[in-house]
This record gives structure tokens, C-alpha cells and sequence, in this order.
């Protein structure tokens, strides 16, 4: 019988099978740092008196709490500023290279590391963050870690792992316009739920996958954990290459043909068995968006707020309701009734060039609705170059949005970028956590696409919804 | 980190699911870079809610936490580990756990255990019956003993052997450092470094600025 892709990469980079129940140790080909979750693991290895084993497999950058106006001042949030402080102590004593504010290979993590090329198929990829999955779209087995763990990579570059089970996604069809790989993957966790990858790697096959583009196919495996999943995986293929070649770290000659060579076995073999299939037909979807306060809560943009009382299972019931009165929504209200005072585009999900370019194509020529703020941030300092290169940034500033440095921002609202009590968003970013956007903030996730056009109406809205369509979505 | 045998302590009823990290410590907490010290950070958004259980003083001091399934779910911050041994928690009780939360927990010395959800709402029922109920957790028997009940929990045997010797996983992985640099000496030469760095040539970056932004 054949093997999973995922079975092969664990296969490869099995550094010793564990013995009598013990775990397997893997080799970890790249492990990225960012100065939320590292500080305790260096420490640990100062106290230990260890060193970190290789440095030239180390890369660190500061994301999470950097603000996203004035990078050129310190910054102002004393906690922060110390935290940020400690990962350039720390990477300058332990010989790691970092990416700091004001460096243009800044921001966030999982942007900047397929950026420089670091992240190509057929690695293993770790960090201290859950969006690692994001590096599986390469045909790599990326997850996140904890902090011990961080501390273990750093001293050992290997990680003691049980094996992860395996489902293939199968994405068929042809997705209708106006939708986005944030729509399947928003689908796929509303389908299978927020348990439903526990201990799963999920391989995303099928026409619709292979038809997506490398940033596309980020936005679905960055969303893997939603569904609690360990990690998510594409095979690569040309997309994949095209995408890789070239960029910095990018193999060369010789080096370059023996990676494409090994890439091309990088499959799941035709006889092999997943451990649990599920299939989607991306020809049904439509703009989806999330309702709850979990990423699971989610429905089409055309259909109205649940009633609690029609979910069967008692917990479903009793979440729907404890997460309907957090939202501070009624049963029966359809969603594009509900007005959202902010738009957040940005994140490790929706916050690379064609996201912004794909928002920047909606709201190009319109005006922003009064009420409604919206919120830019660039994924990278790169990417942010990239769209200034292109022009978006005035599309942007014109528009009436606010067009910021790059970082985690409002996602995870660590920096000063958070909503207020009670303060709705449509946001491109992955969670809808209560208070995540911050205290009492009402968190709905869309795609860019979305995202744009509740900013042009200020309701949520899609592309169809704005009278006379612009011609990039005809 | 210390052995961990059997664990008598009261407990805590958390009848939620999908209790995700960022509700067991808010991000804004996760600025600190001490590894102790986050349990004012422990479920910091219903502190201000009287009738959050941990409010109410019979559970206060309570040490095994019983919740709905899904604990843990979302970010990989192991600062909501900390945060519930801080606060002096040493089991967490649930059907289901995210799978990082799990192997954090591991990491840390606090007690994942899986127990059905049907015995789940079986200690509910006996905690909030009699709150302040002590629970007897036995790793050594796989058990949860609360009063006359008694019922069996789930964990890896290789996890419950390292919490029981209290083993740290970096020095039993440096046991075998011959293997890892072996393997290292056979990686491929595509294969990417982070140093010497390669980076597209540098640009100044402009910063943004409040008073840019429309008002």
C-alpha cells in the first residue's frame, strides 16, 4: 500500500523511530522565532547553559505586538517595547538572525518566511505560533509549537512527536466568482467543526485546490488549526516551483534541479489510505462569513443569524446562544442588515499583495461608508513596498482607509490596534474569538473580497452587492 | 518539573466548550517574559463577572477543572498553561482537548485528562451539587474519584510516564544526539539556511502616521 503525503515528509526527517510507546524524533528543517512566544525559551537554554544548535536554521522577526504607526520611534507600550527588546538581546546573544521593525524583510512570520524563500516544499517548519500550518500550501509539514517546545528546537533542532493521523479535504469544481480560498476554508471548519482536525494533518486535494495560487492556498492551510487540525498540506507542484524560484534563498543550479527533482516524489501515492476523507464542492459556495465566536460559527453572507433553538445538540444550542448575545445579534436578522464599524485587512490569513490587490480592485473608485473605518495593514514591510510599487497604497488612502505598517495588528490586538467594547469588524483574519480584536470587540471573519465591500456599503456585503460591479469581477 | 503521582484537590466546574486560549489569557497578557506569575491573567475577560465559578468562594481555591470539550482550542501560547498552574490548577478534566493545549500541558507538568463527556457531566452535577467537592486524580490508576464515583481517564502512556518520573524532554532527547547529527550529516544540500542571510536589497520604510490617517 502506498503512502500520504504527510507520512512521507514524517519519513523523511525521522531522526530515530521511538521504541516501546516512546515518540519519534524529527528533524525540524527551519524554525521561525517572534518575541511573544520565544523570551521563556531562551532563557531556559541561558539557565541550562545550552546553545541553540543551529542558528542557520533559526530566523526571527517582530510581529505580534509591534505597532503599526511611528516604527521609527520607540515603541511607546513599556511591556512591548520590552518584549521586543528581549528578542534582539536574545537573538544577538545566541547568534539568530532577526528581522526587526523598520527592516524592510520585516513582519509577520508566516509572510516573511515563504518571501525570502526559507519555506519551499518538502521541510519540516515550526514556530511558536498556530498560523505555522500556513507553510504546508509549499508541500511542507509545518505546525505550531509551544514554548518548551521552542526551547527543545532551539536546543536540539529536532522535536519527540507521535504521528498525526491523516484526512484528505477534497475540494472539487470550480469556485463561483466573487468567492475566495477563504470562503472553502471558512466552509470546510463550519463543516467539520472546530474539534474536527484534532490530531489530523489535513492534505486540501482536488481541481479547486490546484487551481488556487500559492497565496490562496496559504489562506487555507493557515486555517487548519481552526479546525484544530495539527497541520494542513498541499502537494506542490508547478504553481509551487514557479512561486519559490528566484526568491532569495531559493536553490540554484544544480541545487535548484536535485529540489525540483525530489519535489516532483511529493505526493500521495494513488493506493494510499487516508485516516478519514471529507469532500466539498467549491462550485456551491458563495461568500461566507462567520456569525459566532468561534470559527466554526459560520454561514453563507446570504443567509440570516441562526436561532440557538434549532441547533439539535445541547452544546451547539448553548454555544450558539452565549454567542448570539456576545455578538449582540438577534435571530432572523439577515447578515447584510448588520453594520460593522470597523474593516480589518490584514493578518497572516488575507494580508499578502493579492489580497490587498484583490480589495483594492473593489473599492477602487468608491467611497468608504461614513461610519465604517478600514484598516490596511500589510502582512510585510515587502509587501507593503510591493503595493506602494503598484499604486494600491493611494487606492487605499484615497478610498478613505487607513494605510498602515506591517504586523499581526488588529488580529490578535497585542499592539494598540483593538477594537472597542462592543465594536464590530469584518475581518480578514482567522479568529472570532470573544475579545480577540479586544474587549468585548464583535469579531466577523470574511475574505478580502467581503471585507472591501462592507467597507463600500457598511454592512456586511459582497462585491455583488455594490451597483455597477467594477469591471475586474465582470 | 516535578512527579506528579495523585492530585486531591477541589473542583471546578466550567460548563463551557470550545474554551479557547485566548479566553484562558487574553494576548495582552502575553507580553511578559516570565515563564511564572500569570494567574491574574486566568480567564482575565469573566473575572468582572460575579457569577463566573471561579468568583464564587467555594471554588476559588479549587485545583482540578472540569470543562466542556474543545479546551485549549486556538493559539499555541503556552502562557495558558502557566496561567492555570499559577493559578493552581494541576489537572484539567475534559472530553476533548486542542492538540497543542495537550502537548503544552505535558510539557509543563499539568494534567490533560480525557474523561467521556457523559462522566463530564456526571462531576458537574456533583460539583455544583456540593460546591468545594474535593476530586482525587490518580495518574498511577488513570482515575477521577469524585465522592462514591469513580471514572477512567485517557492519556498517552508515554506522557504519563514522563509526568509520573517528571522527565524534561530536552535532556532525553540529547541522550541521543549521535543520531541527530548523524541525520544532519546527510541533508541535502538544497536545502535552505537562514545564514549567511539573503534578502532583496534594503529600502528605508517609511513609517505610517497618525496624523495621515483620515480622521
Amino acid at each position: 500500500m502506498g503512502t500520504t503525503l504527510a507520512e512521507k515528509l514524517w519519513e523523511d526527517h525521522l531522526v530515530r523511530k521511538g521504541e516501546d510507546g516512546a515518540p519519534d524524533l524529527i528533524y525540524i528543517d527551519l524554525h521561525m522565532c517572534h518575541e511573544v512566544t520565544s523570551p521563556q525559551a531562551f532563557e531556559g537554554l541561558r539557565l541550562a547553559g545550552r546553545p541553540v544548535r543551529r542558528p542557520d536554521l533559526t530566523i526571527a522577526t517582530e510581529d505580534h505586538n509591534t505597532p503599526t504607526l511611528d516604527i521609527d520611534l520607540p515603541i511607546a507600550d513599556e511591556t512591548s517595547r520590552k518584549q521586543v527588546d528581549k528578542l534582539r538581546e536574545n537573538t544577538r546573544e545566541f547568534g539568530v538572525r532577526i528581522h526587526s521593525l523598520g527592516d524592510a524583510d520585516q513582519g509577520i512570520v508566516h509572510v516573511v518566511g515563504p518571501q525570502l524563500g526559507l519555506t519551499m516544499p518538502g521541510m519540516t517548519v515550526v514556530c511558536g505560533d498556530s498560523h505555522t500550518s500556513t507553510h504546508g500550501a509549499f508541500g511542507s509539514l509545518a505546525f505550531g509549537i509551544g514554548t518548551s517546545e521552542v526551547e527543545h528546537v532551539l536546543a536540539t533542532q529536532t522535536l519527540p512527536l507521535k504521528p498525526f493521523k491523516t484526512m484528505a479535504i477534497n475540494v472539487n469544481g470550480t469556485l463561483p466568482k466573487g468567492t475566495t480560498a477563504k470562503d472553502i476554508i471558512l466552509a470546510i471548519i463550519a463543516k467539520i467543526g472546530t474539534g474536527g482536525g484534532q490530531g489530523y494533518v489535513l492534505e486540501y486535494r482536488g481541481d479547486a485546490i490546484r487551481a488556487l495560487s500559492m497565496e490562496a492556498r496559504m489562506t487555507i492551510c493557515n486555517m487548519s488549526i481552526e479546525a484544530g487540525a495539527r497541520a494542513g498540506i498541499i502537494a506542490p507542484d508547478d504553481t509551487t516551483f514557479e512561486y519559490v524560484k528566484g526568491r532569495p534563498h531559493a536553490p540554484e543550479g544544480q541545487d535548484w534541479d536535485d529540489a525540483v527533482a525530489y519535489w516532483r516524489t511529493l505526493v500521495t501515492d494513488a493506493d494510499a489510505q487516508f485516516d478519514a476523507e471529507v469532500d466539498l464542492d467549491a462550485s456551491d459556495l458563495e461568500p461566507f462569513i462567520t456569525w459566532g465566536t468561534n470559527p466554526g460559527q459560520g454561514l453563507p453572507l446570504s443567509a440570516t443569524v441562526p436561532n440557538p433553538e434549532d441547533f439539535a445538540d445541547e452544546a451547539e444550542r448553548e454555544a450558539a446562544a452565549n454567542a448570539l448575545e456576545y455578538m449582540g445579534l438577534t435571530p432572523g436578522t439577515p447578515f447584510r442588515e448588520i453594520a460593522v464599524d470597523t474593516v480589518f485587512l490584514g493578518s497572516c490569513t488575507n494580508g499578502r499583495i493579492e489580497d490587498l490587490r484583490a480589495a483594492a480592485a473593489i473599492i477602487k473608485g468608491r467611497e468608504k461608508a461614513p461610519n465604517t473605518r478600514m484598516l490596511v495593514v500589510p502582512g510585510s514591510a515587502r509587501v507593503r513596498l510591493q503595493a506602494e510599487a503598484e499604486g494600491l497604497d493611494q487606492i487605499f488612502k484615497d478610498f478613505g482607509a487607513e494605510w498602515r505598517n506591517a504586523g499581526c495588528s488588529m488580529c490578535l490586538g497585542m499592539n494598540p490596534d483593538q477594537l472597542r467594547p462592543q465594536e464590530r469588524s469584518a475581518s480578514t483574519s482567522n479568529r472570532n474569538f470573544e475579545g480577540r480584536q479586544g474587549k468585548g470587540g464583535r469579531t466577523h471573519l470574511v475574505s478580502p473580497l467581503v471585507a472591501a465591500a462592507t467597507a463600500v456599503r457598511g454592512t456586511l456585503s459582497s462585491p455583488d452587492d455594490l451597483v455597477d460591479a467594477p469591471a475586474a469581477l465582470a | 518539573m516535578e512527579k506528579f503521582t495523585t492530585h486531591t484537590g477541589i473542583g471546578v466546574p466550567l460548563r463551557r466548550s470550545n474554551v479557547d486560549t485566548d479566553q484562558i489569557i487574553p494576548a495582552v497578557y502575553l507580553k511578559r517574559i516570565t515563564r511564572t506569575g500569570f494567574e491574574d491573567a486566568l480567564f482575565a475577560a469573566w473575572k468582572g463577572d460575579a457569577d463566573f465559578v471561579l468568583n464564587q468562594p467555594a471554588y476559588t481555591h479549587g485545583s482540578v477543572l472540569v470543562a466542556g470539550p474543545d479546551f485549549g482550542t486556538g493559539s499555541s501560547r503556552e502562557h495558558a498553561v502557566w496561567a492555570l498552574k499559577d493559578y493552581g490548577f494541576k489537572v484539567v478534566i475534559a472530553s476533548r482537548f486542542a492538540d497543542i493545549f495537550r502537548g503544552n500541558s505535558g510539557k509543563q507538568g499539568l494534567l490533560a485528562a480525557v474523561v467521556s463527556q457523559e462522566n463530564v457531566e456526571l462531576l458537574w452535577k456533583l460539583l455544583e451539587t456540593e460546591p468545594g467537592k474535593e476530586i482525587t486524580v490518580s495518574l498511577e490508576d488513570r482515575t477521577v474519584t469524585c465522592g462514591e464515583l469513580t471514572v477512567p481517564f485517557e492519556i498517552d502512556d508515554y506522557v504519563r510516564w514522563r509526568l509520573m518520573e517528571g522527565l524534561d524532554d530536552i535532556g532525553l532527547t540529547l541522550q541521543h544526539e549521535a543520531d541527530i547529527t548523524a541525520f544532519e550529516a546527510k541533508r541535502a544540500a538544497w536545502r535552505p539556511r537562514t545564514l549567511p542571510a539573503k534578502h532583496l536589497p534594503s529600502v528605508e520604510i517609511e513609517a505610517a502616521r497618525a496624523a495621515d490617517m483620515p480622521s
